[in-house]
């Protein structure tokens, strides 16, 4: 319990991982939420990278972090965009109304 | 025969050595700090309010960010912070409150139709973490299937010092593609929101640059008496 090393890190990733799957699937809300559970991901993906690093002490996979940082902020900002212009066109970004592919 | 809370405290102390002390104090920090993580993580997916869930995402971010300080990766808890707290979750939370659907009730499980969701989703969930558990506890039992040591952490020089070398030596290029993958995404954004208004006065820049002197002045020959009519 005390000595906490790689496996609580991973463990710890591998809960907000599963978090954010859950917030995906069992959304009903809007699909900001949705955005939020794959920035939540993104974290969970950036959790195991920072901590296999520091413990095979190698520096890349915190470099390879910085990289995810970069593209997840890419990723909010574009899919915000895409969240305006559809509110725009339709007033609703509910889960639910969002069918016209017939999915 | 009872013990005082705190010689009892003290007594815990003296019988671990220095080196227990940090890794007791690691211990805590990092189940406080991944507890909070945690919870805040459910919350975000589970909150009535969307404005709560970014706020939570906030949380979020910071108690991860004070891990990656915690295990020696300062540079990176700090642009977590920069980043994520000072950039994203602020346009989220603009973008929430722009397009008022924070009042959107949440349906969780109270709806008939959502509620066929929620089985398929909690059993997807649960295998998925299961098998992450396995592969977490596979690879504990053989730690020396990894053996990456391609560029080691040099504990002379400070995190940031250290990033530095590396990512602009030899990852300058997919530093520079990133910087390109961040102008992408600021054109994007301007290109879709953008939208033409009908009925505002413009400058044409165009039409003002293209203006030349033999269009714009004109000699007139004014008659006596009757004057310029400077409308036409």
């Amino acid at each position: 319990m005390i000595n906490i090393g790689l496996g609580h890190y991973l463990t710890l990733g591998a809960i907000i991982f599963t978090i954010g799957i859950v917030g995906i699937f069992l959304n009903r809300k809007n699909i900001i939420v949705i955005l939020m559970s794959i920035e939540l991901i993104l974290l969970a993906v950036n959790i195991n990278l920072v901590s296999f690093s520091i413990f095979l002490n190698d520096i890349v996979g915190q470099i390879f972090t910085l990289f995810i940082l970069t593209v997840a902020a890419a990723e909010a900002a574009i899919g915000l965009a895409i969240i305006v212009v559809y509110y725009r066109n339709s007033s609703s970004i509910r889960v639910e109304d969002i069918n016209s592919l017939k999915g | 025969m009872g013990i005082d809370g705190k010689i009892f405290y003290q007594l815990i102390l003296k019988q671990i050595n220095p080196i227990d002390k940090f890794m007791l104090a690691h211990a805590i920090f990092f189940y406080i700090f991944s507890l909070i993580a945690i919870i805040s993580a459910i919350m975000v997916t589970a909150s009535k309010n969307t404005v709560h869930s970014v706020f939570f995402l906030i949380l979020d971010f910071i108690s991860i960010s004070c891990l990656f300080i915690m295990i020696g990766a300062e540079f990176l808890g700090m642009i977590m912070l920069i980043v994520y707290v000072g950039a994203v979750a602020v346009l989220f939370l603009f973008v929430v409150m722009m397009l008022n659907v924070a009042q959107q009730k949440n349906q969780w499980f109270s709806s008939t139709e959502s509620s066929k969701h929620i089985p398929i989703g909690l059993i997807i969930s649960v295998v998925i973490f299961f098998e992450l558990t396995i592969v977490i506890g596979g690879w504990k039992f053989k730690p020396d299937l990894l053996s990456s040591m391609t560029l080691k952490i040099d504990t002379t020089i400070s995190n940031t010092h250290s990033i530095g070398n590396i990512l602009y030596t030899d990852y300058v290029h997919i530093f520079q593609l990133s910087g390109m993958i961040l102008l992408v995404a600021m054109i994007g954004a301007i290109v879709l929101t953008f939208r033409k208004r009908s009925g505002v006065k413009k400058q044409s820049y165009f039409s003002q640059i293209s203006r030349e002197a033999s269009q714009s002045i004109e000699l007139v020959d004014v008659e006596k008496n009757k004057g310029v009519n400077v409308d036409d």
